[in-house]
């Protein structure tokens, strides 16, 4: 069904007002648009990793959730979910009478990237029918802002203070909505809210319902953590789109296709700039840094285009 | 109708599971547990069980969708051994205080490092306070009733907490050894259907598992865990009287062997009660008093329990295959001699350290303890109260 965003946002809210994440958090409208994504008569059980979403939205005694929901650990929310989901399967083969039930999985980029690669890998390899959702914004916010494999070079975090001789983060970030993409699961994209939630809401849908396993990297700026003011998180979107620092594109059967094309990319600067987690690149003398971030943008951004099915 | 088999230890447990027919079996493979996924993944591939098996890859992962699983009102089980038990440690914890009642069997096997795949009890011992209730065994018809029971007594609604049923690595999970098999309904008529009140797929009444609990309510959710634990006990003995009622096999907190009129006891673990038992028939031919008392229930400790069957001997070793490294002695000596502290004081109680590492125990070595409490009685002082059994000196 064609999407009209009138008609999602009417559909029930799943995630409660009332829940700790700050204002202006990125990963609040990402997981609501991703939930919103669920026919309104289908049950979800929904976990997630520790993270800022997991101790925000579920303090004991009150939960945000309104689905089931569970949370265990940290690195191990894919194998969490496999669990849950293997129960489905084997209540199904013994006839019994269990409610359509949706399997899906939220972890940050740290509970992603880092420590939960390993149960998450495992997930999509054997197939669970299931849909892992990444919240990335870059750092481990929960703890204090440290560094991530998401995390982008020269970023200023509490374990990579951009200092007198190291500028910030000395490595890249890994691809890692690329590196699922090397599991042949039947469906992989990336994301973020923009505009009329059209592209995140889309993807969500088609992740729930296409059977195995989906994932969907979603980036979900971070007020606090990256520094910009509160109120500008749509255009922090924005900006990561038409400077091609998160192109949006989606992986079905193997074949890549890129959701947008800017006519003119932005200059990487515009994305910078507003971030207090980068303002030590603009300081007289480290125009080199900005240029390294340019280059390495235009390098993935050249190669997504190679990949790109529409070309 | 008994079945009579002749069976190993993983067989004998993989058969209790595929009787049992869990809603999921979650496991990665380590020696020496490592059949039991292998007979159970048969079990699947065949049809004989309805359990998705789900092979992971970590057992960290294993005891993760464990979790996953029976939150999700399944029944969920799973089997492991040393650096896999010690791998799930984060998600032991996590499974005892979320309440969820899970099966595993441990079979044990010394931790690294360095590295060995032979039989001590480091492995279980170091989950020994994760929450879960553990029940150790003998050989492999006790392995098999009480991974029965522990199903039974993990779900029990006074209770609601993990159960590991521990066995020898090798000694008792390799070889192969008679015992009686119950008939499949009756296993599955004796364990009964998993109906937790709550649970994740319920739709009508969906619920949040795994809160964030700040100091104003984490401590009074451990304090009823533990006093849980502590009152698990009447479940066990229940369960296991059931148990008896159905075999003929009876079952309780420890096995007391020749303990009635005994001046020396040893208190010991799994297999090498076996040998110790042995050990005892020759003294009692000559007329020494020797007596044993087999753990069964280790977590919750049965203190009081212990101590009235401790209470009338002059000397009693405890021997542990597994060494704490803390100075004070093995954890079985040191539950035994804090249970005693107060409640049978006087009584003379010293630590053997024995067969680490898979190191072989003979009867000989169990000969030389209780000469050892002869001596202690005569004499009535010890010389060294932590010792070591079977080991090269110098
Ligand atoms: C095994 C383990 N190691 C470390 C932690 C501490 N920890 C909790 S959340 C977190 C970072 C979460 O970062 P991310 O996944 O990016 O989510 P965010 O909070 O940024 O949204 C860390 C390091 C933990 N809970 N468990
Ligand atoms: S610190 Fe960042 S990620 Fe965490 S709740 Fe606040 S805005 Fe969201
Ligand atoms: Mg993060």
């Amino acid at each position: 069904m064609a999407y009209n965003l009138k008609e999602w946002a009417t559909r029930p809210e799943r995630l409660t007002g009332g829940h700790r994440l700050c204002a202006g958090c990125g990963a609040t409208p990402v997981v609501r648009t991703v939930l919103r994504a669920l026919k309104p008569e289908d049950h979800a059980v929904v976990s997630s990793a520790t993270c800022c979403l997991e101790v925000s939205s579920f303090l004991y005694p009150y939960t945000a959730w309104k689905d089931s929901f569970i949370h265990s650990a940290f690195e191990n929310v894919a194998a969490t979910i496999s669990g849950v989901e293997a129960v489905y399967k084997a209540k199904l083969r013994k006839g019994e009478n269990v409610n359509a039930t949706k399997f899906i999985a939220f972890a940050g980029d740290g509970g992603t990237y880092d420590i939960g690669l390993q149960a998450l890998s495992g997930a999509m390899e054997r197939g669970h029918d299931m849909m892992y959702v990444c919240y990335d914004n870059g750092a481990y916010m929960n703890t204090g802002i440290q560094r991530s494999g998401a995390s982008p070079k020269y970023s200023d975090t509490s374990t990579t203070p951009a200092g007198k001789t190291i500028p910030g983060k000395v490595q890249h970030s890994k691809n890692l909505t690329q590196i699922i993409m090397g599991h042949n699961i039947p469906y992989v994209a990336q994301t973020m809210p923009l505009k009329n939630f059209k592209d995140l809401s889309e993807k969500a849908e088609k992740g729930i319902y296409t059977p195995g396993a989906a994932f969907l990297n979603v980036l979900a700026p971070c007020p606090r953590g990256w520094r910009y003011d509160t109120a500008l998180l749509m255009e922090m979107c924005e900006l990561a789109l038409e400077t091609c620092v998160w192109p949006i594109y989606e992986i079905i059967e193997g074949k890549l296709t890129l959701n947008y094309i800017p006519k003119e990319k932005k200059p990487i600067e515009e994305y910078l700039k507003p971030q207090g987690r980068f303002s030590h690149m603009f300081k007289p003398g480290n125009e080199w840094m900005i240029e390294d971030v340019q280059s390495r943008v235009d390098r993935e951004w050249e190669k997504l285009l190679n990949m790109n099915e529409m070309k | 109708m008994a079945i009579r088999e002749r069976l190993s230890g993983n067989e004998a447990v993989s058969i209790a599971m595929k009787q049992i027919n869990p809603d999921v079996v979650a496991a990665y493979p380590i020696t020496p547990s490592t059949e039991v996924p292998q007979y159970f993944s048969n079990y699947a591939a065949n049809g004989e069980v309805d359990t998705e098996f789900v092979p992971v890859e970590s057992e960290h992962s294993a005891m993760s969708a464990c979790i996953g699983a029976q939150a999700a009102g399944g029944r969920a089980m799973t089997a492991t051994s040393s650096q896999g038990l010690a791998l799930m440690w984060e998600m032991l914890y996590i499974a005892s205080s979320y309440r969820l009642p899970i099966t595993m069997a441990t079979i044990n096997r010394t931790l690294s490092g360095p590295i060995n795949i032979h039989c001590d009890h480091s492995d279980s011992m170091g989950a020994r306070d994760s929450g879960w209730i553990q029940i150790y065994s003998e050989n492999s018809q006790e392995a098999y009733d009480n991974f029965i029971q522990a199903v039974r007594i993990a779900e029990h609604p006074d209770v609601m907490l993990p159960v590991m049923d521990c066995f020898d690595g090798f000694i008792t999970s390799h070889k192969v050894e008679n015992l009686n098999l119950i008939e499949d309904d009756e296993v599955k008529k004796f364990v009964g259907k998993y109906n937790p009140p709550y649970h994740l797929m319920d739709k009508n009444k969906p619920m949040s598992m795994g809160p964030l609990s700040l100091p104003m309510y984490y401590f009074e959710s451990k304090r009823q865990q533990a006093e849980t634990m502590r009152g698990s006990i009447k479940a066990i003995l229940e369960v296991a009287a059931d148990f008896e009622k159905l075999t003929g096999r009876k079952y309780g907190l420890f096995e007391e062997y020749k303990m009635q009129d005994a001046e020396t006891a040893i208190v010991i673990i799994n297999s090498t009660a076996g040998t110790a038992k042995d050990c005892v028939d020759q003294l009692r031919e000559k007329g020494v008093k020797a007596g044993l008392v087999k753990i069964r229930v280790f977590r919750p400790f049965p203190v009081t329990q212990i101590v009235s069957a401790l209470s009338k001997c002059k000397a009693v070793a405890v021997m542990d295959r597994a060494d704490s490294c803390n100075g004070a002695g093995g954890p079985l000596f040191t539950d035994v001699t804090s249970a005693m502290y107060g409640r049978a004081d006087g009584i003379k109680v010293v630590n053997y350290i024995y067969g680490l590492g898979g190191r072989d125990v003979k009867i000989d070595d169990i000969h030389s303890v209780y000469n050892d409490l002869q001596e202690i009685v005569k004499t009535g002082t010890v010389k060294e109260v932590y010792n070591y059994l079977g080991v090269r000196e110098g």
